[in-house]
C-alpha cells in the first residue's frame, strides 16, 4: 500500500500553484501510507498548504526563477518537513496577528497562524526563508 | 472528488434568499478561489440587497485564502446593504474558523433551513 519508505527526502518544485499542490497531494500520499489517521492528515495538508503557498508566493513572488526546496521525512511517528524558498524572507516575530480587531477583516496574514495552530513544531531560520514543520502521529484510527 | 469542470457552486433560492451551496470538496488556491468569486460576487451585484447563505456542507477541506475570500464576500454583501450567513460547516472546517476568530465574524449556522430563516 504505498511506498512507506522512511527516509529522508528532497525534492525542489518551481514557484507556481499547481506545482505546489502536486507535492501537496504527493506529501499526503506517503503520509497516508503511514498510516496518519484523518485529523493527523487534515493538519498536515493545511500546514503544508500554506508553508508552501507562503514559499511560493511571498517567498519568491511566484518567480519562475527561483524554486522551493522541501526537505522531508515520514516515518510511523512523525511527519518532518523544512521548507525553502529563494526570496529575502521576512520576520516571523513581526508578523501583525490576524485576529486582532484591526486585522480580524482582512483578507490575508492567516497561513502562519493556521500553521502553528495545526503542527507540533514550526521553526523559521534567522532570516524567515525557511521553515521546519513537524507533526506527531495522534492516537487516532488509520486512514486507507 | 475535486471536479474542476463542474461549477463551483449551485445556486438555489428560498423565497428571497439565495443560497449558494459550494459543489467542491476542497477549496485550495487561484483556480478554485477565482471561480467561486466570478460565480458569487455577480450574486451580490445583480440583487438588491440580497440576504445570502452560502452552504459548506459538501467543503472538507480549505484554505487561508478560502477565508480571504468570504471576507471579501462578506464586504461586498455589507456595502449593497445585504446580509451573509455561513451554514452546514463541517467541525474541521469550523475549527479553522475558530482558530482565525472568525466564526466570531460570520453568522453560522447548522444548516440551510436556519440559515434561510435568520439571514
Amino acid at each position: 500500500m504505498g511506498n512507506a519508505n522512511t527516509d529522508r527526502k528532497t525534492l525542489t518544485l518551481p514557484s507556481d500553484v499547481s506545482a505546489v499542490e502536486r507535492v501537496c497531494e504527493g506529501l499526503l500520499a506517503e503520509a497516508a501510507a503511514q498510516s496518519f489517521g484523518e485529523d493527523d492528515l487534515f493538519a498536515i495538508h493545511l500546514a503544508l498548504e500554506e508553508a508552501l503557498m507562503n514559499a511560493a508566493k511571498h517567498g519568491n513572488a511566484l518567480d519562475p526563477k527561483k524554486c522551493v526546496r522541501v526537505e522531508y521525512q515520514i516515518t510511523p511517528e512523525k511527519f518532518d518537513v523544512t521548507i525553502t524558498d529563494q526570496g529575502c524572507g521576512f520576520n516571523p516575530d513581526a508578523l501583525p496577528d490576524p485576529r486582532s480587531e484591526e486585522n480580524l477583516y482582512k483578507y490575508g496574514g492567516r497561513g502562519v497562524l493556521l500553521m502553528r495552530a495545526y503542527m507540533d513544531t514550526v521553526e523559521f531560520n534567522p532570516s524567515g526563508n525557511r521553515v521546519h514543520m513537524v507533526k506527531y502521529r495522534t492516537n487516532q484510527t488509520a486512514t486507507g | 472528488m475535486n471536479d474542476k469542470k463542474s461549477p463551483p457552486v449551485a445556486v438555489t433560492y428560498e423565497g428571497d434568499v439565495t443560497i449558494a451551496t459550494l459543489t467542491r470538496e476542497r477549496i485550495l488556491e487561484d483556480a478554485d478561489i477565482r471561480a467561486l468569486e466570478e460565480t458569487i460576487l455577480p450574486l451580490i451585484a445583480q440583487a438588491d440587497s440580497i440576504r445570502l447563505v452560502i452552504d459548506f456542507s459538501t467543503v472538507r477541506f480549505l484554505t487561508s485564502a478560502a477565508l480571504g475570500l468570504l471576507i471579501r464576500i462578506s464586504k461586498k454583501v455589507r456595502e449593497q446593504g445585504g446580509r451573509l450567513a455561513l451554514c452546514s460547516i463541517q467541525p474541521k472546517i469550523y475549527e479553522v474558523f475558530r482558530i482565525t476568530q472568525l466564526d466570531q465574524v460570520f453568522q453560522i449556522f447548522p444548516d440551510a433551513d436556519q440559515a434561510a430563516k435568520n439571514v
